[in-house]
């Protein structure tokens, strides 16, 4: 095959594949779609760039703890992440957030909860290293 | 007009580089002291310290390729007006999201934190560079070099991934966390893989040009590595986020892409260096050395990049600094290492005896000092990460006391690794600078050691 022709087949595949992505390619089968508190919370997450000091699913800034299970953990919860949006630490900027900007970072905390597991609850590892997650969600 | 629109790029670069590394320090000193200038909280400084990373690597791979195409190719660039077009935008747009960083105005994901309606100039000026690449490579009737191809491919594809990575603007996106991380991530890693393009292109050139031998950049071997990096630009993505709830095979055929890439490279530049004469190695003592540098750092960033890709360590080392070092590891010893070997390129092939050498003491001095210190650098992000990975105690405070010690090597080998870049940096800024804009280096008819040099 010619070079320019292995190009453009790769391309051709590429196309195909991001698609799926893009569509299919998810484990989340029967997410509900976020509210509009969780969407304007998103948004604000974003705004304020909390992604510089946090993790999602462990992609992120470093400097602070990941928030993808915040919302659930032992000893954590609702009340719990509020009152550090609400107040900030000696590390954590206070942002002086509004009661309402509050409630909607903290329902956007729970929608991604629900999303599911990280660090994955039961990682199956195979003999040549990759891992299989249990059920769908990570095991959520 | 004299065209001097590549030496722009590349002083904007030098720029970009030496206010980045200033912010990087000024980031690892708030991991252990946050409440030191409250002015600027973590959250504003590592998006400046990113953005402007990221930045210097763009402006400089772009530098080269206006510099290259019709200085040392042989090949009119299309329009030089679209040039400085491409420059402009990019030094206002660069300015304005700098502007909104120090303001606190984000609104974009990470690595393009900036309001989204930025993107749109940037979006623009890559058209303009697009067009303006493939009209002025055309004109080379007979068969490309391979980093023709991959320059190319470096400039489509970053316009696909940069679009791509908007698509979180449509709601659907947006309404299942795990699309939307996946698609984000997915731009980002063929992303990575187009700027790649682009550097990894610049040093197949200019290895060409120092050891004078044209036949790599058209051999098989030359395009088995094309085709490998463009394979794992397009599916190798999904090593960024086994995590996140995906379809098992995407991640499982990430993978196996991902124990591909980086060996071929490294053998290219091993081949090569076996192949050059003394004379060569010596009248381009200081390309040849950073090129060097990059083939050390190719081999531990290898090793430590697959072990990473293999899904069962990634367990581990997922969401710790073992992912900051990979990616620092990788930009600073192999991207950064063959830029300034780019640039010092340039410099020396410019000026035989040179302004340049009266001031390369520093240079060289500080070439060690970089290296040496981002080995530091790189081994203290590896245990912290290690530790990290692997703690199993009480709260995320006292697993961050337990790693402080590391943090603070880290931070401190930091400071000699900006004071090193910087020694390296410095001289090659003057010499572009007044190359740039002293009247008499613009004069395209600078007879210069006897050869007739062309701006
Ligand atoms: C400058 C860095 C920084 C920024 C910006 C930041 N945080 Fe934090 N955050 C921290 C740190 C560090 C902690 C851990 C507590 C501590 O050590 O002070 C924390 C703790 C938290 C916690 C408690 C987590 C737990 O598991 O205990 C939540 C919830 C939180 N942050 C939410 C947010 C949100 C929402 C934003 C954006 C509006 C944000 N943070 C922005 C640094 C930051
Ligand atoms: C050429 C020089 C450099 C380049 C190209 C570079 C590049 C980068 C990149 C791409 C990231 C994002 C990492 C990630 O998301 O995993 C990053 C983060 C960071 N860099 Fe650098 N960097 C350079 C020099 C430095 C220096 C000298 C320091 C000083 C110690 C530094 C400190 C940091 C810090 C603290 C972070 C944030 C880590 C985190 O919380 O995730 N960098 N850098």
């Amino acid at each position: 095959m010619s070079k320019r022709g292995l190009f453009f087949c790769l391309c051709a595949v590429f196309a195909v594949y991001s698609v799926y992505v893009w569509t299919a390619g998810t484990d989340t089968p029967n997410i509900q779609p976020p509210s509009e508190q969780a969407k304007a919370g998103l948004a604000l997450f974003q705004e304020k760039n909390c992604i510089a000091c946090h993790q999602l699913y462990g992609l992120g800034g470093h400097m602070g703890p990941d928030l993808t299970n915040v919302a659930s953990a032992p000893d954590k919860g609702v009340d719990y992440l509020k009152t550090f949006i609400a107040n900030g630490t000696d590390k954590m900027p206070n942002f002086k957030f509004s009661e309402a900007e509050i409630d909607a970072l903290a329902q956007f905390l729970v929608f991604l909860d629900r999303t599911g597991t990280y660090p994955p609850a039961h990682p199956e590892i195979s003999w040549f290293g990759a891992v299989a997650y249990s059920g769908a969600n990570n095991g959520k | 007009m004299a065209n001097d629109t590549g030496l722009r790029f590349m002083l904007l670069g030098l720029l970009a580089l030496a206010a980045s590394l200033f912010f990087g320090v000024l980031s690892a000193f708030k991991f252990l002291y946050p409440e030191f200038l409250e002015a600027l909280p973590f959250h504003k400084l590592r998006p400046l310290h990113v953005s402007l990373a990221v930045s210097w690597i763009f402006l400089t791979a772009i530098g080269g390729v206006y510099y290259y195409l019709p200085n040392l190719l042989g090949l009119a660039l299309f329009s030089i007006r679209a040039a400085r077009w491409h420059f402009w935008i990019f030094l206002v747009t660069g300015l304005a999201i700098l502007g909104a960083y120090l303001l606190g105005q984000f609104g974009g994901r990470e690595y393009w934190e900036f309001p989204p309606v930025l993107a749109l100039p940037i979006f623009l000026s890559w058209i303009l560079f697009a067009v303006n690449y493939f009209n002025t490579v055309i004109q080379r009737r007979s068969a490309w070099p391979v980093y023709f191809w991959m320059w190319g491919t470096g400039i489509v594809f970053f316009l696909l991934t940069f679009a791509e990575s908007y698509l979180w603007l449509f709601p659907y996106f947006r309404e299942n966390m795990a699309r939307e991380l996946a698609v984000q991530w997915k731009s980002y890693g063929s992303l990575v893989g187009s700027w790649n393009m682009l550097v990894y292109g610049t040093a197949i050139f200019v290895m060409e040009k120092i050891s004078g031998n044209e036949a790599m950049a058209h051999s098989k071997m030359a395009f088995g590595l094309f085709f490998l990096g463009l394979f794992n630009l397009m599916f190798g993505w999904a090593h960024h986020t086994y995590p996140v709830p995906f379809a098992e095979w995407v991640r499982n055929f990430a993978y196996f892409v991902s124990m591909t890439e980086l060996f071929i490279l490294g053998k290219i530049i091993w081949d090569w260096r076996g192949s050059l004469s003394d004379y060569q190695k010596h009248r381009f003592r200081r390309p040849y050395r950073f090129l060097f540098a990059a083939d050390i750092w190719v081999f531990i960033n290898l090793v430590l990049a697959l072990i990473i890709s293999v899904p069962a360590f990634n367990l581990f080392t997922h969401g710790t600094h073992v992912i900051v070092a990979h990616t620092m590891g990788t930009t600073i010893g192999i991207n950064t290492m063959i830029l300034l070997g780019s640039i010092y390129f340039v410099l020396e092939q410019r000026d035989t005896d040179s302004a340049l050498q009266t001031v390369s003491g520093m240079a060289d001095h500080g070439y060690w000092l970089a290296n040496g210190s981002l080995l530091i650098f790189f081994l203290a992000l590896l245990v912290a990460g290690l530790i990290k990975g692997t703690y199993s105690g009480g709260s995320f405070g006292d697993m961050m006391a337990s790693i402080e010690p590391f943090l603070l090597i880290f931070a401190v080998a930091g400071i000699g690794l900006m004071m090193g870049l910087w020694m390296v940096l410095l001289p090659a800024l003057r010499r572009i600078y007044s190359l740039v804009f002293s009247v008499t280096a613009r004069n395209p008819m600078r007879v210069e050691n006897g050869q007739k040099t062309n701006l």
